[in-house]
C-alpha cells in the first residue's frame, strides 16, 4: 500500500506517542487483524505466518475454547462443539437462521437471541465471537509489544441494529475498546481510495462467506461519501457450498447423512469451490462413515448453473442500491470488488456485465477490509500525520420506523440517511390519566410490522396523568456514528422526562450478560480485573490531557469560577488515578465529564465559527457568479 | 456560530431556492470535518457528545437543503407556512384524480409483477417533476408568487409520494 509518509519537520510523530490501534475484520469464514506501523497498513500474521485466523471456536470440556486452524482440526470428530460460520447468528433468533437442520449444533432458543448448547456450556453468538477476537487481540498485542487503545470492527454494512449491538457487545467481552463499528465496504473503499486516489463514484461488491452488501460511493477530495448501501446478511460463499452439497446428495442419491458425514461434504463442496477458481472441473471424493463412497467431478457449467439464481440474488440489491444514489451504471467509474467469494469466474463475469466495465481486483479482496479498519483505527486513535485529513461519511442501510395502529409501519429514519442522524416525533396519550406508552421500533423497508425486524419495544412510564390527547411526548430517535440507535423521549408541557424500559428483541438478556461475564473472568486467560482498573487509568489520562490542551487553546471561553471548577476536577480525577479503584476513577471522570460539557459547546461553537468566518465574501462571489448562470433546481 | 440558526445561514448560503449544489456540497464537507465524531474518537464523553449533535444537526440542514422538494417547503416554513400533504385537501379536482389514476396504475404494475413497467414509470414522474421544480424556482426566487408557489410544492408532494409508491413496489417485487 503507498502508505508511506514523511512527517513534517517539528510534527514528528515521536515512536513513545504512537497508539496502538489495530483494524479487525470479523468475518463469516476468517477474520483478520491489521494495523499501521510507520504509515504501512499490513495483516498482522500468527506466529506460523499465516494471516487469517478461520472464525471457529472449538468448545472443550474442562479446558479453554481453541480458535482458528486448531479449532477446524476438530470439526470432523467433534461437530457439535465446533462453532463455524457463527456471524451469521449474530443478532438473530433461531427461526431466522436458514438450513439449521443440516447443521451440527445443538441449538437453543431463547427469548431473543439464539445460543448454542456445547460441552463447556451454554454460549450465546456473542461469546463465539468475542473468543474469536480475543485471539486476535491477543496476537496484536504479542506482535506490537503492548496493549492497545482501541479497535476498529469491521460489520457487514447491511447488518441491522441487532446485528451491529451483538458485534460491539463481542469486542468489548474480548477486552477491545471499540473505536468506531466501520462498515466493511466502507473499509475497502478506504483502502483502495488512498492506494489509487481515486475520485468519483465507485461501487463496492462485497461477497463474504455468509453476507453480501454492495454501497455506492463517491469519493471526493479526501471524503468518502457513502451514497447508498444494500445487500443481503443472509447470503454469502457459504450459500454456493451449500448448492454445491445439495448436488452432491442428489447426484449421489444418498440417504439422509449423520451430522459428521455432512460436515464433511460440504467441506468437500467448499475445497470444489475453491478448485473452480483456476480449472475447468473439480472432483468430489469422500468416503462416508457407512463406508460408501462418493466419487463425482463438478464442471465450471454444472456450477455456474447450480448458482445461477444466487449471482442473481446479488444484483437485485446492487439496482436498488443504484436507483437510490440516484444513478446509473454509467455513472459508476469503477467496482472494487471484496471477499474471498468475488474470486469464484462467474461473480466476476457477472459483476463485469451488470457495470459495462471490468471489475478491479487489484487488492486482496481477503485483507482490503482489514487493512482500511487499520488506516481508520490508525486515525481515530489520534496517530494522525499530515496529509491524514480524509473523511468517512456512511449511511444507515435500513430503514427505522415505529408500529402504528393496524400493524402499520410508520418510517422514522428512511435507509440511507447519512449518520449520525436523528428525528423527533410527537405522541400523545389516547386515553384521560394514563401514565404509560408503549412503543415498537422495527428495522426494514416492508410496509407491515411483521415483516420488519423488531428491534426492541421502549415504554414510557410517569408521564403525567393529563386528559387524553393533552400530553406532549416527544420521543427523539438516534443513531450515532457506529450506526447504533439510541431512543429518548419527554413530556414537553410538563417538562418531565419519561423513563424509557428498553426491551431489545434481539439483545442478550440479564441473565446472559450476568454469566457471561462471570465466565469471562473465570476463565479468561488474562487478568480481567486488572485490565479494567488498567483500561479506567488510560481513559482518565486521556481525559486529562484532552481538557489541558482544550484549555490551554480556548481557556478564554471559561468564566473564572467555571475554570476553577474544571481544574478542581482535574486534581480530583488525578487523586484517584493513583489507587487501583476502578470505581473511584469512573466516578471522577463523569463528574469531570459534566463539569467540561458546557465549555465543549462553546469550543465546538468557535471552532465552527472560526473557519466559516473568512469565507462569507467568498460565499457572496460564487452566489453572484452562480445566479448569473442560472442556478440550479 | 450558533447551533439554532436557519439551515441557509449555517452553511452561509443566500435563502433562496435556486442554489449552487457544489458550494452547498463544500459547506458541508467542510463542517464536517470540523464537527464529526471520527474527530473526537479520542475525546472525552462531553465533546463527543456535542460532536454528534453538531454532526446531525449538519445532516439534517444539508439533507434539507439537498433536496429540492425538501428546500421549498423549508422555505415555505421560514416564511411561516406549514405545508402537509396529508392534510391539504384543497387541489384541483382533475390534479387528484389523475393522481388516483396513476395510484392504481402502480398498485396494479405491482400485482403483475411489472417491474420494467414500473422502472420506466418511475422515470415519466421523474421527468414531470424536474419540470415543476423549474416553475417552483421562478415562482419562489424570481416572482415571489409564495401562492402559486404553494401549489407547485404540494403537486410535488404528490408526485414525490408517488415515487416512494413506486419504489416501494420495486422493492416487495425484489424481495
Amino acid at each position: 500500500m503507498a502508505l508511506f509518509q514523511i512527517a513534517e519537520p517539528g510534527e514528528s510523530a515521536a515512536p513513545h506517542q504512537h497508539k496502538l490501534a489495530v483494524g479487525i475484520d470479523l468475518g463469516t469464514t476468517n477474520s483478520l487483524v491489521a494495523t499501521v506501523k510507520s504509515g504501512l497498513a499490513s495483516v498482522i500474521p500468527d506466529a506460523l505466518g499465516r494471516p487469517l485466523l478461520p472464525s471457529a471456536v472449538r468448545y472443550r470440556d474442562g479446558e479453554p475454547p481453541v480458535v482458528g486452524y486448531d479449532a477446524l482440526a476438530g470439526q470432523s470428530s467433534d461437530p457439535a462443539n465446533v462453532v463455524v460460520s457463527v456471524k451469521r447468528f449474530m443478532g438473530r433468533s433461531i427461526d431466522e437462521v436458514p438450513y439449521r437442520e443440516s447443521m451440527p449444533y445443538r441449538f437453543e432458543a431463547g427469548p431473543g437471541a439464539l445460543s448454542l448448547k456445547t460441552v463447556a456450556g451454554v454460549k450465546t453468538p456473542v461469546e463465539v465471537s468475542a473468543d474469536i477476537l480475543r485471539e486476535l487481540r491477543m496476537r496484536a498485542e504479542a506482535a506490537l509489544g503492548g496493549e492497545l487503545v482501541g479497535a476498529v470492527i469491521t460489520a457487514p454494512a447491511y447488518f441491522d441494529d441487532a446485528q451491529r449491538q451483538a458485534t460491539k457487545d463481542a469486542a468489548r467481552f474480548a477486552g477491545l475498546s471499540v473505536l468506531r463499528l466501520l462498515n466493511e465496504p466502507t473499509a475497502a473503499a478506504l483502502a483502495y481510495g488512498l492506494d489509487n486516489a481515486a475520485e468519483g463514484v465507485y461501487a463496492v461488491y462485497d461477497l463474504g462467506g455468509g453476507t453480501f452488501d454492495i454501497s455506492i460511493l463517491r469519493l471526493s477530495r479526501g471524503v468518502f461519501e457513502v451514497l447508498s448501501t444494500g445487500g443481503d446478511s443472509f447470503l454469502g460463499g457459504d450459500d454456493f457450498d451449500q448448492r454445491i452439497f445439495c448436488w452432491v446428495i442428489e447426484a449421489a442419491k444418498l440417504k439422509p447423512l449423520s451430522s459428521v458425514d455432512a460436515r464433511h461434504l460440504l467441506t468437500c463442496a467448499r475445497e470444489a469451490k475453491e478448485f473452480l477458481t483456476n480449472h475447468g472441473a473439480a472432483p468430489i471424493v469422500a468416503r462416508l462413515g457407512s463406508g460408501e463412497v462418493v466419487d463425482l467431478e463438478l464442471t465450471t457449467e454444472t456450477f455456474t448453473e447450480i448458482t445461477r439464481t444466487l449471482v442473481e440474488k446479488t444484483l437485485r440489491p446492487v439496482r436498488r442500491a443504484l436507483r437510490d444514489a440516484g444513478l446509473s451504471v454509467a455513472d459508476v467509474k469503477g467496482v472494487v470488488m471484496v471477499g474471498g467469494a468475488t474470486r469464484m469466474p462467474q461473480i466476476q463475469r457477472a459483476v463485469g456485465e451488470f457495470f459495462e466495465k471490468a471489475p478491479l481486483n487489484n487488492l486482496d479482496p481477503e485483507k482490503v477490509v482489514a487493512l482500511g479498519a487499520a488506516i481508520q483505527a490508525n486515525l481515530l486513535a489520534g496517530n494522525r500525520a499530515s496529509g491524514d485529513d480524509w473523511l468517512l461519511l456512511d449511511v444507515i442501510p435500513l430503514s427505522l420506523g415505529l408500529e402504528t395502529m393496524g400493524g402499520l409501519v410508520e418510517r422514522i429514519i428512511p435507509r440511507n440517511s447519512t449518520i449520525p442522524v436523528a428525528r423527533a416525533q410527537e405522541f400523545t396519550t389516547f386515553r384521560d390519566g394514563q401514565t404509560a406508552l408503549a412503543l415498537h421500533v422495527v428495522q426494514g423497508e416492508r410496509e407491515l410490522v411483521g415483516d420488519c425486524r423488531s428491534l426492541g419495544r421502549f415504554e414510557l412510564r410517569n408521564i403525567p396523568p393529563m386528559v387524553a390527547g393533552a400530553a406532549r411526548i416527544r420521543v427523539t430517535f438516534q443513531v450515532d456514528a457506529d450506526g447504533l440507535l439510541s431512543v429518548s423521549a419527554r413530556e414537553t408541557t410538563s417538562g418531565v422526562e419519561a423513563s424509557i424500559a428498553v426491551k431489545p428483541s434481539y439483545g442478550l438478556s440479564d441473565d446472559a450478560i450476568a454469566r457471561m461475564l462471570k465466565d469471562s473472568l473465570d476463565h479468561a486467560k488474562d487478568d480481567t480485573a486488572r485490565r479494567a482498573v488498567k483500561e479506567f487509568q488510560v481513559e482518565a489520562q486521556r481525559l486529562v490531557e484532552a481538557i489541558r490542551s482544550a484549555l490551554v487553546a480556548d481557556g478564554d471561553l471559561l468564566s473564572p469560577d467555571a475554570r476553577e471548577r474544571i481544574e478542581s476536577g482535574i486534581a480530583h480525577l488525578q487523586a484517584a488515578m493513583l489507587g487501583e479503584d476502578r470505581h473511584a476513577i469512573a466516578r471522577c471522570i463523569d463528574e469531570l465529564e459534566s463539569e467540561t460539557s458546557a465549555f465543549a459547546a462553546l469550543r465546538m461553537d468557535r471552532t465552527i465559527r472560526d473557519a466559516f468566518s473568512g469565507k462569507k465574501i467568498d460565499a457572496i462571489e460564487r452566489e453572484l457568479v452562480s445566479s448569473e448562470k442560472g442556478g440550479e433546481t | 456560530m450558533d447551533f439554532n440558526v436557519d439551515h441557509f445561514a449555517l452553511f452561509g448560503l443566500p435563502k433562496k431556492f435556486r442554489t449552487d449544489p457544489d458550494l452547498l456540497d463544500k459547506r458541508y464537507r467542510e463542517m464536517q470535518v470540523l464537527a464529526h465524531p471520527d474527530r473526537y474518537a479520542g475525546a472525552g464523553d462531553a465533546e463527543k457528545r456535542v460532536s454528534m449533535q453538531w454532526a446531525t444537526r449538519v445532516n439534517e440542514a444539508y439533507q434539507t437543503l439537498k433536496n429540492p422538494l425538501r428546500r421549498a417547503a423549508y422555505l415555505m416554513l421560514l416564511a411561516g407556512k406549514k405545508l402537509d400533504v396529508e392534510s391539504n385537501t384543497a387541489m384541483p379536482t382533475e390534479f387528484l384524480i389523475e393522481q388516483m389514476e396513476w395510484r392504481e396504475a402502480v398498485a396494479e404494475a405491482r400485482r403483475a409483477c411489472a417491474n420494467t413497467e414500473l422502472e420506466q414509470f418511475y422515470h415519466r414522474v421523474k421527468q414531470q417533476m424536474k419540470c415543476r421544480y423549474e416553475r417552483l424556482a421562478s415562482l419562489l426566487d424570481d416572482k415571489a408568487d409564495t401562492a402559486l408557489a404553494e401549489d407547485e410544492v404540494l403537486r410535488l408532494m404528490f408526485l414525490d409520494k408517488l415515487v416512494s409508491e413506486i419504489d416501494d413496489a420495486l422493492v416487495a417485487l425484489e424481495a
